[in-house]
């Protein structure tokens, strides 16, 4: 099977590829959000933390 | 509570101490994720390489990999948000009513994912894009639980009682979908449209069946990995100012 | 005092209250019967099609007017403080909460009643059904207020809680919104409908067992 006609997918391109891309973008969004966040509020507490020994 | 062995009670108390927990979720994730993505391309592979088109729904049936674990997913979730608010309530553990909330945004993504993929497998076979159908209809309400309990959690400042209240209506939920479910399936069958589902495959060929259940465990781990990550957010923000945070911090510095 | 007393008395103060501000209850009815005129209004007045809309209009009305009225089961009584005086009570909340709900019902709820047939004749529902229509009402609507003590107890603290009582509360509502009106629906058009009356009473009954339960724990978290 070649590269296109699996792309193709018997016609159904146009539905099963945006199925995958939704689900995707949802699980991806899902997973690395509270990465995210996480690493700006340990940078902040880390600045924070930084302040209070200074003083 | 007396009639939990003492080892037993003695390893939940440690493995749910915020530091430990945290550190735990460190070591687990990489592995964690390994296993994810094994199955994940396995699953993959087989889902939509391997697996032959389907003589009735062509390709378009390659959906059910992502459609039907995703459904699996969105009401495994929700149990586990029960099963986290009844230990919250009964034992006050701080960790289960962090891992319930950290899973509400894991489960309503599955819900939503079950809907768009939904969604986009009707499209072909029933020629509109929503269809009053059972399993749409009560993925649709499940939908409306899980931005409950999100937005309940939001809504109350203080977040032991916010954790409390969320935990009661997981509990309550829980109760509910079965109900919701079979009305919800009894009303279909007195609707019925001009359009017979044709989601529910009772009979399934093994090189189809394989790669489903391969993309549902994949899932369950995702899941785990998800969560732990959203859980050790949930555990910093509530923990900013406790001892070892400010250990973690300086370890990091 | 005993606890069924106690139970008693919590249902006649509340009945007490509601009678000493009678035109807040008649609220819920108007609103009942202006939704329901709203319908005729928006599509169309064409008989057959209101006549098959008739069960699921008036339901979906019944609906809107308990939720539009439970704001009212806990609100005063946080805000005056005798949520917490009940709290220290000795007798146990659960029951205390109960009496309420009941209370709650008799105002809000079973008025409904009286208007049913005036609506049913609004909407050209057949006169078979009629009887149908009451027992679901008489079945339902105290299925409404119990699911919806739970939504009320969870957010009587915030301070505006109404947008999300109704994310909270309407999809537990669902499977009474099915049964009851596809039961008026299948007494239209004249089939039995013993299974749909049985399933509210089952649910009824146990919603009446196991709803103070959880409705008790939330007005603890929301009262601290």
């Amino acid at each position: 099977m070649s590269w296109e006609s699996f792309l193709y997918m018997g016609g159904y391109a146009l539905y099963v590829w945006p199925a995958y891309g939704v689900t995707a973008l949802v699980l991806l969004g899902n997973l690395f959000w509270p990465v995210w966040q996480r690493r700006q509020l340990l940078r902040q507490l880390t600045i924070k933390q930084k302040r209070s020994q200074v003083r | 509570m007396s009639w939990i062995p003492a080892p037993v009670s003695r390893f939940f108390h440690r493995t749910s101490s915020p530091p430990h927990f945290y550190a735990l979720a460190d070591r687990f994730i990489p592995w964690l994720t390994v296993i994810f993505l094994l199955l994940l391309g396995a699953g993959l592979y087989g889902g939509l390489y391997l697996a032959p088109t389907d003589y009735q729904q062509g390709d378009s049936y390659r959906i059910i990999y992502i459609h039907v674990p995703a459904a699996w997913m969105s009401l495994f979730i929700y149990v586990m948000m029960a099963v986290m608010g009844g230990i919250a309530l009964i034992w006050r553990m701080k960790l289960a009513e962090v891992m319930l909330i950290s899973s509400a945004p894991i489960g309503a993504g599955f819900t939503f994912v079950a809907l768009v993929t939904g969604s986009l497998w009707g499209k072909p076979m029933w020629g509109t894009w929503w269809v009053w159908d059972a399993r749409l209809t009560s993925e649709l309400i499940l939908l409306f639980l899980y931005l409950g309990v999100i937005s309940l959690y939001g809504a109350i400042e203080e977040k032991r009682a916010a954790a409390r209240a969320v935990s009661i209506l997981a509990l309550v939920g829980v109760v509910n979908i079965p109900i919701i479910h079979y009305s919800v399936q009894w009303w279909n069958t007195l609707h019925q449209g001009p359009t017979v589902s044709k989601m529910d495959k009772p009979s399934i060929h093994v090189s189809m069946l394989v790669p489903l259940l391969l993309m549902a465990v994949a899932f369950k781990f995702y899941y785990l990995i998800a969560v732990l990550q959203a859980a050790k957010l949930e555990l910093l923000k509530r923990e900013t100012s406790s001892q070892w945070v400010k250990a973690l911090l300086e370890k990091q510095a | 005092m005993p606890i069924i007393q106690a139970f008693w008395a919590i249902i006649r103060r509340d009945l007490l209250l509601a009678f000493r501000r009678r035109a807040e209850m008649a609220n819920p009815l108007f609103f009942f019967v202006l939704v329901v005129t709203l319908f005729p209004l928006a599509v169309g007045a064409q008989p057959n099609l209101l006549r098959a809309m008739a069960p699921g209009v008036i339901w979906v009305s019944a609906l809107l007017a308990a939720l539009l009225s439970l704001d009212s089961l806990f609100r005063s009584d946080f805000d005056d403080g005798s949520l917490e005086q009940m709290l220290l009570s000795p007798h146990a909340l659960s029951v205390l909460v109960l009496g309420k709900i009941i209370a709650h019902w008799l105002v809000t709820g079973l008025p409904l009643l009286l208007v049913a047939p005036l609506l049913a004749v609004f909407l050209g529902l057949p006169e078979q059904a009629m009887g149908t229509l009451w027992l679901t009402l008489i079945l339902a609507t105290p299925l409404l207020s119990l699911i919806g003590a739970i939504g009320v107890a969870l957010t009587v603290g915030l301070r505006r809680g109404g947008m999300l009582l109704s994310l909270l509360v309407l999809p537990l509502y669902v499977p009474v919104l099915i049964f009851a009106s596809g039961a008026v629906d299948r007494a239209a058009s004249g089939l039995p409908v013993d299974a749909q009356l049985n399933i509210l009473t089952a649910m009824l009954l146990s919603a009446l067992v196991l709803v103070p339960l959880p409705t008790a724990a939330a007005l603890k978290m929301s009262v601290n």
